[in-house]
Formats: structure tokens, sequence, C-alpha cells
């Protein structure tokens, strides 16, 4: 894309429950300011390979490195600090249900910052607004939708400025207005803010309208079959796994 | 009208089906037994045929034979025509077989052997009790960055979580303990008046409250009530990725979410048990002054005497290691909780059932310490 200045990169990643390996010799690149999808279908493991990106894991064999540093071959403490360069939005939002929204983005805040605590609601209020959600400061978790709480999540993500923001199935459970209204403000951070975006997600819909790059892991052989930019991928790859996923199992009509 | 099921026999190498009346669900349907005879005699027919010319309305009944007689066909090596079925019956039926049983994804109900069992739940406590130990560790390790300042917890938390194990608690221990202390004082009346000794009631409850009954009754009311909810709120946490998000975010789970709620009810369970024994001190005192020939005066002077700073500050430290544990063990069931709303209900039973063997095991194991050093 734009530029080829490689911020992740994962070296012969190989991800395991004890003996079940889940996927293993996973290699791929992720420049800076890509929006990079990891695909598959279901229970190909795209959650578990989150996992260790996101330091919840650690994989059975190989490393990650980001800028250039090693990841989990590193000690805790570097290990910590590389983290906080990460934000996360999981799957349903994982807001914390005892705290209010404004709460649950100062945390990271408070914890990170010597912000006093009128400047930290300030910023928690900047991030709301962000994510189109101003006003809803003193709302618990709770009292919100889904789609909200998303949105949510993903402004307590954004609290720290990270480089690196991970989304897990952001479109999950979303009406398809307002997946697509996601899918933009993702779109919009990275075009603004310069953050490098992984995105784990098996709709077709978003994977084009927003990766540039991709992987494609798949459960059968338990290893990545394709790697790049994923609507080439759909056109041109020579794999028929990887079309077909790609063309919602119609690769065979369009190819005819 | 009514289902019914008849077996053309009389042709050599064809067996012939026929379906007659409404087969729905419901309606008293015959089983397909006939027709499984038919296709087990020897020699077996070649082909199988329908004839439903007279078959009415037809539901999952019809299908769900259809799926039986169809399995024993192929078993036999009859070939199954369905020819004659209604339409739809015949794509639903398809349906059905469309995709093979996949290899292994049936399971077979294993009876394992009594010993087999017993050791696989020896193995088991044994595991659990390591996890718990490991849990212990960690915690010790969380209270040291507690005090060297490095835990990160939220002070309104740990307010909240003191007066929800402490003040709204108090209801339920001043009932219970209450009615405690006048159990103790109808047994002691009954039992010390035959030797004349009525007054030495005071003594039996104030002794038995303030050293045994009111740590062990406060322990067990409170690993119902607090440690069931630590283990419930940790868990949904932990289902709902909560504490995934905390470690992402470089927060010790443990320093922010197990250890105010541990501070929280060490300090708390010990003050509620000195309230619980004031409360059954005073429910004997309401027995005991109905009962027994004593002034106000005299049962006080009786009590007070009865006891000792030793037993008290002895029955309070009971009440810290109880509340200790109940804690300890509400939160690692809350950490160790799977991935499921059942996995929440499953580790809130356990973590309820463990406190009360702890509290139990523990406070027999404290009586006989306190006796051997006369305490």
């Amino acid at each position: 894309m734009q530029n080829q200045d490689p911020h992740i990169v994962a070296e012969n990643i190989s991800v395991a429950y004890g003996d079940f390996v889940v996927q293993r010799d996973l290699n791929f690149t992720v420049n800076r300011g890509d929006v990079f999808i990891i695909m598959g279908g279901s229970g190909c493991g795209k959650s578990t390979l989150l996992k260790v990106l996101i330091g919840l894991k650690s994989p059975a064999s190989g490393d990650i490195s980001y800028d250039g540093e090693p990841f989990w071959a590193s000690g805790e403490l570097e290990r910590e600090a590389a983290k906080r360069k990460f934000g996360t939005l999981f799957q349903s939002g994982a807001l914390w249900s005892s705290m209010t929204l404004a709460e649950n983005i100062g945390l990271a805040l408070q914890q990170y910052t010597t912000l006093s605590s009128a400047e930290i609601r300030e910023i928690a209020a900047y991030k709301l607004m962000l994510v189109g959600l101003a006003g809803f400061e003193d709302y618990y978790p709770s009292e919100i939708s889904g789609g909200m709480k998303k949105r949510a999540g993903l402004a307590r993500a954004m609290a720290l400025d990270p480089e690196i923001l991970f989304f897990d199935e952001p479109s999950a459970g979303l009406d398809p207005i307002s997946a697509k209204l996601l899918d933009d403000l993702i779109l919009e951070l990275r075009d603004s803010l310069g953050t490098t975006v992984v995105v784990v997600t098996h709709e077709l819909a978003s994977i084009f309208a927003i990766g540039n790059n991709s992987v494609f892991l798949d459960p059968d052989t338990k290893t990545q079959l394709a790697i790049g930019d994923p609507v080439s991928m759909r056109d041109n790859h020579p794999n028929h796994v990887v079309r077909n996923f790609l063309h919602r199992g119609e690769a065979e009509a369009n190819a005819a | 009208m009514n289902a019914a099921l008849t077996c053309d026999n009389n042709s050599e190498d064809s067996l012939a089906v026929s379906l007659t009346g409404d087969w729905l669900l419901g309606n008293n349907l015959p089983g397909p037994d006939p027709v499984l005879d038919s296709l087990r005699r020897s020699p077996a027919p070649a082909t199988m045929v329908f004839e439903t010319a007279s078959l009415g309305n037809w539901d999952t009944g019809l299908i769900a034979m259809l799926v039986a007689i169809r399995r024993s066909a192929d078993a036999n090596g009859v070939a199954f025509d369905d020819a004659g079925l209604p339409d739809g019956a015949r794509q639903l039926l398809a349906l059905a077989f469309a995709v093979k049983e996949r290899e292994g994804a049936r399971r077979v109900a294993k009876q394992s052997a009594f010993f087999e069992r017993v050791g696989e739940s020896t193995l088991d406590a044994l595991e659990s009790g390591k996890q718990l130990l490991t849990f212990t560790g960690q915690l010790v390790q969380s209270f040291g960055r507690l005090f060297r300042g490095k835990a990160t917890y939220l002070k309104s938390d740990l307010v909240q979580y003191i007066q929800e194990a402490g003040a709204e608690a108090l209801p339920i221990v001043s009932l219970i303990s209450f009615l405690i202390g006048m159990i103790f004082a109808f047994v002691g009346v009954m039992q010390l008046n035959a030797f004349g000794a009525g007054i030495y009631t005071a003594d039996l409850v104030a002794v038995a409250m303030v050293r045994e009954m009111a740590p062990i009754m406060t322990a067990i009311i409170m690993a119902g009530r607090t440690g069931a909810a630590y283990s419930a709120q940790i868990g949904t946490m932990k289902v709902n990725e909560e504490i995934d998000a905390l470690t992402t975010l470089g927060i010790n789970p443990i320093d922010f979410l197990v250890t105010p709620r541990v501070i929280a009810l060490v300090i708390m369970l010990p003050l509620l048990t000195l309230y619980g024994s004031l409360m059954g001190i005073l429910g004997g005192a309401t027995v005991g002054l109905a009962m027994i020939d004593a002034s106000l005066v005299q049962y006080v002077a009786q009590t007070v005497d009865a006891v000792n700073l030793s037993a008290l500050f002895g029955g309070l430290f009971k009440s810290v290691v109880y509340g200790s544990l109940i804690a300890i063990a509400g939160c690692q069931q809350g950490m160790a909780c799977g991935n499921s709303a059942l996995a929440v209900g499953q580790s809130t039973t356990r973590a309820v059932v463990m406190s009360i063997v702890l509290i139990v095991v523990s406070a027999s194991v404290l009586t006989v310490l306190y006796i051997n050093i006369g305490i």
C-alpha cells in the first residue's frame, strides 16, 4: 500500500491448546497503516491467533515482532511495555460492567498517566464523541445496546492512542447498517490517526470494504493458505478453498 | 383416520409397505417393527417399495419412522425405493441422509468402572487443591505489589466490597445469631436446671457463641452470601472477556478484582462475628431470663465473668482465617470458571462447597490447637 514499513511480523507461529494444534507455520507481515484481516471458517483458530498477538496466550512455537522487537521471546516487562501500544476491541465489547463508560475509558489513563481525574474525564468524553456516543459518559454497559457497547469498547481501546488496534469480530451481532458504520469508523481512524488495524472476521462485506492485507487460515490443513489483498485473493488465488470462501461457496459458478 | 402400516411379504424379491391414514405425532402411530422384521427375513428382499395412495397428513412422525426403516434397509442390503413416498417426505429423507455421519462423531456412552471413577475424582481433588495453593501464592504476590504501591485497584470498589460484605450482611447475621443463642439457652436451661445450676446457662451461651458458634455461623452465612457472589461476579466477567480486557491493559486481574475482595472480607468477617456474638448472647439472655430464676444483673455479671479476652481474640482470629478462606475459594473458583453460563453456576456451587469444607476443617484444627495452647 502507501508504504512498506513492517509493523508486525509473525514468524513460524504455531498455536495449540495442550497437545491439540490449532494452527501451525503461520508467517505474515503487517505494514504500518494496513488494515489486516485474519479470516477463515468457524473454528479455524482466528481468535486464538488474536490472543497470541495481544499477549493473552503464548504461541507453541515461533514469535511475533512489533517494530522489529521480539514479543514473546522478550521479558515480561518489555512485553507489558509493548502491550501498552495496543488497543483491543473484544467480541462483545467486554466493558467492565461495574463501571460507567467514562470510568471504563478512564481506567487505562489512570493507570498509565498522571492526569487529574477531571482531565481523564474530559479525554473519556472526547473518545466517546469520536465513536458517536457523546453524552453517554455516565451510562453503565448494561444500559446501552449491543452496537453501542462495541462503539464504547472501541473508545476504550483507543484510550491510550494505540499504534495498533485489534478487533475481534467487530461486526458479529450487529445489524448491517451498524456494521457498515463501524467499518467506516475503522477506516477513518486508520486514515486520521495512522493506526495499524488487525481485524479478525469472516464477514465478507467487511473484508472487502476495509481490508488491504490478510491471512487466510484453514481449519482442515491447520495452516495459512493465502496472504495478501483479499480482493485479488478472491479473483486470482489458485487455491479453490480460498476462492470458495471469498465467494460464499459459489466460486465454481463464477469460475465457469 | 388412524395411521396404519401393512407389509406385503407375498413377493420373493420385493417388500411392499403400504401407509394409510394421518401420520401425525401424538396420533398413536404404529411402530416400524413389522417392516424391520421383514427386512431381516431370509432370503432378504432385493428392494422395498412404498404405497401411499391413501396416506393423509403427515409430519415428523412419518419421517422418523422412514429414517429407521431406511437405516435397517441399508444395513440389510435392501434397495430402498422411495418413489412411492410423497414428494416432501422424499426430499426431507434425502436431506437427512445427504451428509454422511462424521466418523467418530457419535458419542458412545461409556460406563467407567467404580475404581476408575474413584481414581479420577481423587486426581481431580488433588488438582483442585493444587490450583487453590497456586492461587494463594499469586494472591501473596499481589499483596506484595499492594504494599509496594504497585497494584492497580479502585478505592471505590474496595469501599463497595466492604459495604456489601459488612453492613448489608447485618440483618441475616442478626437473625441467625439471635436464634442460635436462643437455642443454646434452651438446651442449657433444660440440662443445667436438673443440677440446679440454671444460672450457668449464661456461661454456656457466652462461651459457645464467642469461641465457636459466632465465628463458624457467620462464616457459613458469608460463604453462601458473599463467597458465592464473588465467584459469580468474577466468573461472569471471565465469560464476558472482561478479565482478558484487564490483562491486555496490563492490569493484573488479581490485583484489581481479587485482592480488594479478600481485604474486604478479612476486615468485615471479624466485625460481623463480634456483632454476631453479641446478638447470640442477647438471644440467650431472653430465654435465660424467662426460664431461670435470675435477675438481669446476675445474668450479665455471670456472662461477663464467663468470657475472657483470650477466648474473644481466639474467636476473632478464627474468623480472620475463615474470611480469607471464603474469599480465596470464591475468587479462585471465579477465576478458574469456564466460558459458559453453565460454568458460572458450577463454579459458584464449587466455591460454596469448598468454603464450607475449608471452614469446618480449619475450625477443627484451630480448636485442637487452642486446646493445646490453653486458650
